[in-house]
C-alpha cells in the first residue's frame, strides 16, 4: 500500500497527514481528522449522506481519493457555521422541521449551500434539481424544500 | 377550567434540531473510544448449507488480527420473540441465508480484518434451497428447521369471529379477491453500528443504533452469560429506523463477545450490503379476500387468507401473521370475520416489522377490494366506506376496544380538500384519483415478554438552579421523542422545551420504556412523563401557595413562573419556586409509569392487534399515467389524519409527509427481490427510492378526537398515515386506466401488461391468480364480545 504525506485544507485549517493512496477522503476526514460530521451511507456515491465541498462545489467524499483533494479547498458541516453564527441553512432546517433523524441533512446542507452560493434565488425546481442527488428516507423532502427558500429569501435580505 | 396549553399545540423545531443541523449529533459509528479496534463478520455464500468444518488457524496467524470466533463461542440460541428463540449470533452447523454471519474477527484495522475473513476457511455442504411460499408450503423440501422433508410452516393460525357462513348467507352481492404485496425494506440511511467495551472490573457497556435498548440489555445477558447489572447498553440517536433496527442482531453480540475477548473497545460498523442481508423487513404476503355486503353496500360477513413468506427465521414473524389478520375491524364494522394466515420459512433474510407492521399488505388488498366492491353495488368509494365506518367507543367482533375515533372527518375532510367527489371518475384518460383509509395501534397492547411492570417509566430531576432534567429510555429514531417528552414536560411545568435536560436511551441513567416501536412512545412514555412532571408540579404548587397565601388550586404554571389566575405578575419565578419547594420537600425528583389497561380478548393471539388507541387515517392521491409506458406521476396527496391531539404540529405533519413518502416508495419502486434466494442488488444503486423529483406535494390535514387516555389527548403517526397510501395509489391508477394492479410494488411493466390485457377484451388486471393448497384446519371459534350488535 503506497503512502503519501498530502496537505489538506479543510475547514480552514491546513494538515499535513501520511496517508494511503487508496484511501477515500470520506475515510480520512472520519478516521484521521475525526471530522464524523460526514456519514457513510453506501460508499458507492448514490445516497449523497457523505457529500463535502471542495473548492466550493458538492464532491461525493466516498468516491474521491483524499490525495485528490490536495491543494483545494475542503468544507465539511463542522466548517458550515461561519464565525461562530450558523449558516442561514442551519437555522432553517432546524425551524422547518427539515431534519428528522439527522443523518442525511450534514450532505443535504452542503449541497444546498453550493446551490444558494451559485444562484442565490432558486426556484423551487431548481432545488429538487440540485438536491436530487442526496436522498432522504424520514421527511419526504418537502419541508427540506421550505428550509432551502426561507434560507435563500433570508440571505438575499 | 384548564388553562390554555402554553407549550403543548406550538409548531417547535426539535430540541436537538441544532445538534442535527451543525453535524454534531454523534451516530453510533461517530463514537469511538481510546484503541478501539474494528470488528467484521464473515457471511454464508449459500442460501441453505450444512457447515462441515471452519479452520480459523491462517486468520488468527495474520498480524493485527486480536481474536476469530464462530458459533462455537456465542452458542445460546435468541429471538426477539419468547416463542421464537431460533437465531444464533454466529451460524451453529447450518446457515440458512445467503449473507448469514458465520464467523468473525476483531483486528487492529479495517484492511487487516478483511484479509482475514479472506483467510478463514469454511467447508459447506449445500443443501437444496427454498425460494417462495408456494415452495416452502410443498411437502418435498427440506426442512429449514429440523431435519428431512416437509412444509416449512412457522406458523399457521385459524380464528372465527361469530357466524361467518351466515353472514354470507345474508349477502346480496360476494367478492372474492387475490393480492399480493411484494416485500421491501427499510434502508435507514444510517447503516446498522455497535461499539462494544469490556471494562477491567467486568462491566460491559455496548452503544448501538437501536430501537430497543432494553430487549437489547436482556439478550446480551443471555447470550453472553452475564448479570444485566454488569450490562449497560446506550441506544444512540438513530439515523432513520422505520422498524429496520427493532431486532436483536449478530453484530451487537459479536462486538461484545470480541470486547470480552481482545479487552479492547470494538466496533462493527455493517456496509450497505450487509444491511440488505440483515432485512427483518416488510414481509412479502398472498392474500384472498372474500367479503359479502348488503346492496346499500354493509358489510355482513369477511373470510381473509394470507401467506407470508418469512425468510429464514422467526424475528417477530409471530406477531407479523396475526397483524395481517388483526386490524380490518378497526375501520370496519364487520359483523362475521374468518382469518386463517401461515408464515413460511425460505431461505432468505428473514422478514420482520417495517412501518405499519404486517398491516400495510392486508390494508393495501382491503381497500382496493372494496373499491371495486363499490362500484359493482353502483356506490362510490366515500359511500362505502362511509356505510362501514367503525364508530368511536366501540368493541369490534375480534374483542378490539375502539375509544376516540375520527375516521368520519377524516374521510369527510381528505374528500372535501381533494375535491374527489368531483374528480373521481372524471378526470379524463390517464388522470385518476383514489381514496382509501387505515388505522393504526397507539402502541402495542402488551410488552414483548410476559411481565406485569409499566411499559415505560419517566423520572424528573430539579436541580438549585431550577434546571430540570428528564430520563427516559426511550430512544429517538428521528419520529421527534425526545422532544415530544420535553413538550409534556415543559407544558405541566411551565417550561420551554429546549430549556429542559432530555437524558435518555441509557440503561444505566433511564429507567426502562420498551423501546421506539409499535408506535407507543408518545402515549406510553408521554403519559409516564405527564404523571412524573404533575409530580414535581404538586410540589412547587404546594410550596407556592403558601408563599403566595393562595389556593393550590388557583395558581397557574406558565411562562416560567407560578401566579394566581388573573394576576400573573404577582407571582413568583420558576427559580424561587424551586427553592422553596426544595426547602419543603428536600431533594426534588418524581417519577412517573405507564401501563396499558389490560385488553387481551378470550383467545390465543388476542395480544396482537390490541391497542390503549388507535390512530386513523385517509388519503386521496392524484396520478397522471402514461399509457405507453406505464410510468406513475403522483401528482398530489391528500392525507388526513386522527392525531387524539397534535403536541408539535410541526413534528406531527413530518411524519405525515414521511409516511406517505414512505408509502409512495413501496407503492410504485422498492422491492427486496430475489432471484431464487440470491438479492438482486443489495446496494442503494439496485434498491430504487423516491428522490426529490418523484416526489409531489403533500397537504396535511390534522383532526383532533382528544383521546380520553392520551397524554394531553394524543395519539401516534409515526405509522398510521402510511397505510391508506399505498391502496389509494393503487386506487387512483385504475381511476385512470381501468387496470387494476393487485400487486405492489406497481411498476410500469405490470401497467403496461394490464392494458394490454384490457386490449384483448380481458378485465385489464395484473395480479396473482392462485392460491398454494394449504390446509389450516377447522377454525377457532371465539364468541365476539358480550353486547356485540350484529348490525
Amino acid at each position: 500500500m503506497a503512502k503519501r504525506v498530502v496537505t489538506l485544507s479543510v475547514n480552514g485549517a491546513t494538515t499535513e497527514l501520511l496517508v494511503a493512496e487508496h484511501r477515500t477522503l470520506l475515510e480520512v476526514l472520519r478516521h484521521d481528522l475525526g471530522l464524523v460530521g460526514t456519514k457513510y451511507g453506501c460508499d458507492l456515491g448514490e445516497c449523497g449522506t457523505c457529500t463535502v465541498l471542495v473548492d466550493g462545489r458538492p464532491v461525493l467524499s466516498c468516491l474521491t481519493l483524499a490525495v485528490q483533494t490536495e491543494g483545494r479547498s475542503v468544507t465539511t458541516i463542522e466548517g458550515l457555521a461561519r464565525g461562530g453564527r450558523p449558516d442561514p441553512l442551519q437555522t432553517a432546517f432546524a425551524e422547518h422541521g427539515a431534519a428528522q433523524c439527522g443523518y442525511c441533512t450534514p450532505g443535504m446542507l452542503l449541497t444546498a449551500r453550493a446551490l444558494l452560493d451559485d444562484r442565490p434565488d432558486p426556484s423551487r425546481d431548481d432545488i429538487k434539481q440540485a438536491l436530487a442527488g442526496n436522498l432522504c428516507r424520514c421527511t419526504g423532502y418537502n419541508k427540506i424544500l421550505d428550509a432551502v427558500e426561507t434560507a435563500a429569501r433570508e440571505s438575499g435580505i | 377550567m384548564e388553562a390554555e396549553h402554553t407549550v403543548v399545540g406550538r409548531r417547535r423545531p426539535r430540541v436537538d434540531a441544532m445538534a442535527q443541523t451543525t453535524g454534531r449529533l454523534a451516530y453510533a459509528d461517530d463514537v469511538t473510544l481510546p484503541g478501539t479496534v474494528i470488528g467484521r463478520q464473515l457471511r454464508s455464500p449459500h442460501a441453505h448449507a450444512l457447515i462441515n468444518a471452519i479452520d480459523t488457524s491462517r486468520a488468527e496467524a495474520l498480524e493485527g488480527v486480536l481474536a476469530v470466533i464462530t458459533g462455537r463461542d456465542l452458542p445460546t440460541a435468541y429471538g426477539i420473540l419468547p416463542v421464537s428463540q431460533d437465531e444464533h449470533a454466529l451460524a451453529v452447523e447450518k446457515v440458512r441465508h445467503v449473507g448469514e454471519p458465520v464467523a468473525a474477527v476483531a483486528a487492529l484495522d479495517a484492511e487487516t480484518a478483511e484479509e482475514a475473513l479472506r483467510l478463514i476457511q469454511v467447508e459447506y455442504r449445500p443443501l437444496d434451497d427454498v425460494a417462495t411460499i408456494e415452495e416452502a408450503l410443498t411437502e418435498d423440501r427440506p426442512l429449514l428447521h429440523g431435519q428431512g422433508v416437509g412444509p416449512n410452516v412457522h406458523r399457521s393460525v385459524a380464528l372465527e369471529f361469530g357466524d361467518v357462513d351466515a353472514g354470507f348467507a345474508r349477502a346480496d352481492h360476494i367478492r372474492e379477491d387475490l393480492f399480493f404485496f411484494g416485500g421491501n425494506t427499510h434502508a435507514a440511511l444510517e447503516l446498522h453500528a455497535a461499539l462494544a467495551s469490556s471494562e477491567a472490573d467486568g462491566k460491559l457497556t455496548v452503544w448501538s443504533s437501536t430501537q430497543v435498548p432494553h430487549y437489547l440489555h436482556r439478550t446480551v445477558a443471555t447470550v453472553l452469560d452475564l448479570e444485566m447489572n454488569r450490562i449497560r447498553v446506550i441506544a444512540t440517536p438513530n439515523g432513520g429506523g422505520f422498524g429496520g433496527k427493532t431486532d436483536l442482531f449478530s453484530h451487537e453480540l459479536v462486538a461484545a463477545k470480541l470486547s470480552m475477548l481482545t479487552g479492547r473497545p470494538v466496533k462493527i460498523t455493517l456496509t450497505r450490503e450487509e444491511v440488505f442481508y440483515t432485512h427483518r423487513g416488510r414481509h412479502p404476503v398472498l392474500m384472498w379476500l372474500r367479503t359479502g355486503f348488503r346492496s346499500d353496500g354493509s358489510i355482513t360477513s369477511m373470510h381473509l387468507r394470507t401467506h407470508l413468506d418469512g425468510g429464514a427465521y422467526g424475528s417477530y414473524g409471530m406477531a407479523s401473521l396475526y397483524y395481517t389478520g388483526a386490524l380490518q375491524t378497526s375501520t370496519y364494522r364487520i359483523p362475521n370475520y374468518r382469518f386463517e394466515g401461515v408464515r413460511a420459512f425460505t431461505n432468505k433474510p428473514p422478514c420482520g416489522p417495517k412501518r405499519g407492521h404486517g398491516t400495510p399488505q392486508p390494508r393495501f388488498a382491503l381497500e382496493c377490494h372494496l373499491d371495486q366492491a363499490a362500484a359493482e353495488l353502483g356506490l362510490d368509494p366515500v359511500t362505502i366506506r362511509l356505510r362501514n365506518a367503525i364508530e368511536p367507543h366501540t368493541m369490534t367482533v375480534n374483542h378490539l376496544r375502539i375509544t376516540s375515533c375520527g375516521l368520519n372527518e377524516c374521510i369527510e375532510k381528505v374528500v372535501e380538500a381533494s375535491a374527489f367527489d368531483s374528480r373521481f371518475g372524471r378526470l379524463g384518460p390517464g388522470h385518476g384519483v383514489g381514496l382509501a383509509i387505515g388505522a393504526y395501534l397507539s402502541g402495542a397492547g402488551l410488552p414483548i415478554y410476559f411481565n406485569d411492570m409499566p411499559q415505560s417509566e419517566v423520572q424528573i430531576k430539579v436541580d438549585r438552579g431550577g434546571g430540570v432534567t428528564v430520563y427516559s429510555m426511550a430512544i429517538d429514531i428521528g419520529q421527534g421523542s425526545t422532544s415530544m417528552l420535553a413538550t409534556v414536560v415543559g407544558e405541566r411545568l411551565g417550561l420551554e422545551p429546549g430549556e429542559l435536560a432530555m437524558v435518555t436511551a441509557d440503561t444505566d441513567l433511564t429507567p426502562v420504556d420498551l423501546g421506539s416501536y409499535s408506535s407507543r412512545v408518545t402515549f406510553m412514555a408521554g403519559n409516564a412523563a405527564l404523571e412524573a412532571a404533575d409530580r414535581i408540579r404538586d410540589m412547587i404548587l404546594e410550596a407556592v401557595a403558601d408563599e403566595l397565601e393562595a389556593d393550590v388550586g388557583d395558581l397557574v404554571v406558565a411562562h416560567g413562573r407560578i401566579f394566581v389566575r388573573g394576576t400573573p405578575d404577582a407571582g413568583v419565578a420558576w427559580t424561587d419556586a424551586v427553592r422553596a419547594a426544595t426547602e419543603r420537600f428536600g431533594s426534588l425528583m418524581a417519577s412517573g409509569s405507564y401501563r396499558a389497561p389490560r385488553l387481551a380478548g378470550p383467545y390465543r393471539g388476542s395480544g396482537v392487534g390490541i391497542s390503549p388507541a388507535y390512530s386513523y387515517s385517509a388519503a386521496v392521491v392524484e396520478v397522471d399515467c402514461d399509457r405507453d409506458t406505464g410510468m406513475v406521476d403522483v401528482k398530489k396527496v391528500w392525507l388526513a389524519h386522527d392525531i387524539g391531539r397534535a403536541i408539535n404540529p410541526l413534528l406531527v405533519e413530518g411524519q405525515i409527509e414521511g409516511s406517505v413518502y414512505m408509502a409512495l416508495g413501496e407503492a410504485l419502486f422498492e422491492e427486496q427481490a430475489f432471484r431464487r434466494t440470491l438479492h438482486r442488488g443489495p446496494s442503494l444503486l439496485d434498491y430504487k427510492m423516491p428522490t426529490f423529483l418523484e416526489m409531489p406535494p403533500v397537504e396535511s390535514i390534522l383532526v383532533e378526537s382528544i383521546d380520553p387516555e392520551g397524554p394531553f389527548g394524543a395519539k401516534e403517526v409515526g405509522q398510521g398515515p402510511l397505510l391508506p397510501v399505498i391502496p389509494a395509489v393503487a386506487n387512483a391508477i385504475h381511476d385512470a386506466l381501468g387496470v387494476r394492479i393487485d400487486e405492489v410494488p406497481i411498476t410500469p411493466d405490470k401497467i403496461v401488461a394490464a392494458l394490454r390485457d384490457l386490449d384483448r377484451g380481458g378485465p385489464g388486471r395484473f395480479g396473482p391468480t392462485d392460491l398454494p393448497d394449504f390446509d389450516f384446519g377447522p377454525p377457532w371459534p371465539v364468541e365476539p364480545p358480550e353486547g356485540f350488535a350484529v348490525p
